[in-house]
């Protein structure tokens, strides 16, 4: 077994008490009803402010794959008074930053700007959110930007291998295909297309506010209510549930390079599930960052056959799954696919060790607090974990719910989750020996 | 083999050595410190007291441009065997020790330095430094650890080169421009060199330019001057300076003075470009107005959707999907300025060539639009103002820049010499670059489509 305490604990003690996350979370409403959450701190003249509107591009319409995405694209494209270029110009001028994303779950809207001229940043925002003109010659121009973006991704082994493994797995549902679109959806795309995209997926019904920094709860609450009072009342309905259809065995997809990629995965757990933190862990000592991982130690560590491989459950609003990649040269990947399925199979056959274990609470619950670096990256968690449902005393217990985990309760949940016998690997590459 | 020697010094400077009493602490500003250690180790303290966390980072004076010939890649290589075993640690213990205290860490190789550093609770400083300390002098490589870790090596070069026909491309413009310096040589190794990297090159390497006097320590978050000074006298300040090393003189780029075109041919591209880089002035520690102005005239040139090629051949042609300029001027010897044009369908990346031609020459003909520049300047201003809340990027800017020869007051005074650049420092520095004789144009292309 590992001896990793033995040569330091004389001088440190290792296992000390996790940190915790000294984060004051307020909760506001504003006069208009709008709530976020908000961490107060005056050290630095700027906040971090954070929107996130669930259902994101699945929520594009029949025919109109990459609507959404293509919309969020077009959102710094020009406002009623200004064109693209001017809207550009002004975000320079305020030494403000605003980006717009879009994810098969959620689009989001990430800005920072000075407390100087912050109410001069916010006017210039809600232009974007709320009265894009979506014009033509800029729908136009980005199109072409998308569909350069499209054609390259046709040729990079990495989106090959998601849009396939992708594709086997959610087929129609929208899940199943790549947010961008095609170059037909793109192509057809209309003005109205991307008007209907905005109306349906910014919609006061589904938005949470997070903002960090130089703000107080009034201003907040002040802030909310402008930006967003013109913004529909209702949204289009979320999309349906869909479960994961990929049969186990290989899939080789034949592309012309020298080293495979390798997507895997089953399907996984739900982010509510009772069990899902003794999963998390599991999932950590198997294939997470961090610690090395079992699927690093015996791919990487002792063989050479990959730069990296990892593993992690995937929770998303509709479907769960784990998944994996691994990429090696074309006459090694069969091999690394062994290794990778024998460690799928050790973990349900032998379970964790009680060290292994507690090794893992320990990275977790340490690690855990150090998420909460700078405005901007808590401004994000406090979005992400309104989405998720979660209350925000949740950064309260988070740690404890790691530790409660016993080794008989995740050695249970190992075998409910871990399903060796139903892997499916994607292969993209000129695989030797695989078919 | 130097290493029984290097070994038995600490030992007994552990008792003997003055613990430092003349090594002042100078405190530049209400955040940043910087100290000397007596054997010749460079400190840099960054403050910032929101969060318990600190970022403990070793910076070496030495990287890939610093290899001997025949032998690339090494540097990158003892990087990752820097995670492996010492006299008293097993391999992977040290990032295990990080990951069990909550902690992450990693390292990174770049031409002029090697870099590790660790992200911890503040109170765990102390460990990081003892551990850091330990493998600076203590590795003990096997030829196990070669022969697995070379494979894993190769395989991150087929992750990151191999596999991408643009960056290919760009190791071979790269070998261009350069013609005599290492900046010619990719970071991570020729493959045929790579693959005959062998355990004595690496700990010749390792004997070289691992040393105290070669090091910057960056310990920035959570911590005080007098904290890190007391522990870093009691971790790093017993090694021995290494007495043999050598100033870093390189061998120099001779005068260019003839065009170099190259042309990559790959199935796999996608989306076809052409991209031009001319041999720049770095950074330097006696001049850096001529770096400020070519950054901001890369800026105006061709950053982001109001610069002048985008405004141009994005928005008024509509000949290009993309345009761009950009100038990386940190760096110990000749850095470079790059233009990228990337054509819409249907123009040639011959006509699109001319046309990226024809804007730059009509961007120094034209007067600058000062309302640009002035914007520029105040997004600058403003970044150091966001830049205060992530330390972990300002201790990333104070590593770059010394180990690429500047010094903290270099650092510290950049603002104030960007600010007071003229559009006349602007074309004048922007007139002696963008020379074709020296620089490589490169153009990308799938081999499918007619290149005339």
């Amino acid at each position: 077994m590992k001896q990793f305490f033995y040569s330091l604990v004389t001088v440190v003690t290792i296992i000390a008490a996790p940190l915790r996350a000294d984060i004051d979370v307020q909760e506001v409403t504003s006069p208009l009803g709008f709530k976020a959450w908000l961490v107060e701190d005056h050290t630095i003249p700027f906040m971090s402010l954070r929107l996130g509107f669930k259902g994101g591009a699945s929520l594009d319409r029949a025919g109109k794959r990459g609507s959404v995405n293509l919309m969020m694209a077009l959102l710094e494209e020009g406002t009623d008074d200004l064109d693209g270029r001017g809207f550009a110009r002004e975000v320079d001028e305020l030494a403000a930053s605003f980006n717009f994303d879009a994810s098969g779950d959620s689009v989001s809207v990430s800005a920072r700007m000075l407390s100087e001229n912050r109410d001069a940043a916010i006017a210039l925002l809600k232009g974007a959110v709320a009265a894009p003109n979506f014009d033509q010659v800029a729908i136009d121009r980005v199109k072409g930007q998308v569909l350069s973006i499209l054609q390259s991704d046709l040729k990079d082994p990495n989106e090959i291998a998601q849009t396939a493994f992708n594709k086997a797995a959610f087929g129609d549902h929208p899940y199943g295909s790549t947010l961008s679109g095609t170059a037909v959806s793109i192509e057809s795309l209309t003005r109205k297309d991307i008007q209907n995209a905005h109306r349906d997926t910014m919609a006061r019904d589904r938005v949470f506010v997070s903002a960090v920094g130089d703000i107080t709860a009034e201003e907040l609450g002040a802030l909310m209510d402008t930006l967003l009072e013109d913004l529909p009342e209702t949204g289009t309905a979320m999309p349906e549930r869909v479960e994961f259809g990929l049969k186990p065995g290989i899939t080789v997809v034949p592309y012309e390079t020298p080293q495979s990629v390798a997507l895997f995965g089953h399907r996984g757990i739900k982010r509510d599930d009772p069990d899902f933190f003794a999963a998390f862990i599991a999932s950590n000592i198997l294939g997470g960052g961090g610690l090395d991982s079992r699927l690093m130690e015996e791919v990487r560590d002792k063989r050479g056959l990959t730069y990296g491989v990892y593993s992690f459950l995937s929770a998303r609003d509709h479907a769960e799954l784990v998944v994996g990649q691994v990429a090696s040269a074309n006459d090694r990947v069969g091999a690394a696919i062994d290794v990778i399925k024998d460690e799928w199979a050790r973990l349900v056959n032998e379970g964790v060790s009680q060290e292994e274990l507690d090794v893992t609470k320990t990275y977790l619950t340490g690690a855990y607090p150090l998420r909460f670096d700078g405005n901007g990256p808590i401004a994000n968690i406090l979005v992400g974990m309104q989405m998720q449902g979660l209350s925000k005393d949740y950064i309260n217990t988070r740690n404890d719910n790691v530790n409660a985990v016993t080794l008989k309760e995740i050695n249970r949940v190992i075998k409910d989750v871990y399903l060796p016998d139903d892997l499916h690997f994607t292969v993209v590459g000129k695989p030797e020996g695989l078919e | 083999m130097r290493f029984g020697l290097r070994l038995a010094v600490p030992v007994l400077a552990l008792f003997s050595a003055p613990l430092s009493a003349f090594a002042e602490t100078v405190r530049w500003d209400d955040q940043v410190s910087t100290f000397n250690l007596d054997n010749g180790m460079e400190v840099v303290v960054i403050e910032d007291h929101r969060a318990p966390v600190v970022v403990h980072m070793m910076w070496y004076r030495a990287g890939s441009a610093d290899e001997k010939p025949g032998v690339s890649g090494v540097a990158h290589f003892l990087e990752h065997l820097l995670f492996k075993a010492t006299d008293t640690m097993e391999a992977g213990e040290f990032s295990r020790t990080v990951a069990v205290n909550g902690g992450s860490d990693n390292a990174f190789t770049s031409y002029d330095y090697t870099a590790y550093f660790q992200r911890v609770a503040s109170d765990r400083l102390e460990l990081m430094m003892k551990m850091e300390a330990d493998r600076m002098v203590n590795l003990r490589l096997t030829e196990a650890d070669i022969l697995t870790e070379r494979e894993v090596i190769i395989e991150e070069r087929n992750q990151r080169t191999e596999n991408d026909p643009g960056a290919l491309f760009g190791e071979q413009a790269n070998a261009a421009l350069y013609m005599n310096h290492r900046y010619g040589v990719p970071i991570i190794g020729w493959r045929h060199e790579m693959e005959t990297l062998e355990l004595e090159d690496t700990l010749e390497y390792y004997e070289q330019f691992y040393a105290p006097n070669n090091t910057i320590l960056i310990v920035a978050g959570d911590v005080t001057p007098e904290e890190v000074k007391e522990l870093s006298e009691r971790h790093y300040g017993p090694l021995a300076a290494n007495p043999d090393l050598e100033s870093r003189v390189r061998p120099q780029e001779p005068l260019h003075n003839a065009e170099r075109r190259i042309l990559f041919e790959d199935p796999r591209v996608a989306q076809p470009y052409v991209r031009r880089s001319y041999l720049a002035p770095a950074r330097d520690s006696e001049d850096q107005k001529t770096a400020a102005a070519l950054m901001l005239g890369a800026n105006l040139l061709g950053d982001g959707q109001t610069s002048f090629m985008s405004q141009k051949l994005q928005f008024e042609e509509k000949i290009a999907v993309f345009a761009s300029a950009f100038y990386r001027g940190t760096s110990l010897d000749d850095a470079s300025f790059t233009t990228v044009i990337v054509p819409v369908e249907g123009v040639s990346l011959n006509d699109a060539e001319a046309a990226m031609d024809r804007v730059i020459a009509e961007f120094m003909e034209v007067p600058i639009d000062l309302d640009h520049l002035n914007r520029i300047k105040r997004a600058m201003r403003a970044s150091e103002v966001y830049a205060k809340d992530n330390v972990q990027g300002l201790a990333n800017r104070f590593g770059r820049a010394l180990t690429s020869g500047l010094t903290v007051k270099d650092i510290l005074v950049w603002p104030d010499v960007v600010e007071g650049i003229t559009e006349d420092n602007i074309k004048t520095a922007m007139r002696d670059v963008l020379n074709k004789k020296s620089s490589v144009t490169g153009w990308l292309t799938s081999g499918a489509e007619a290149v005339q």
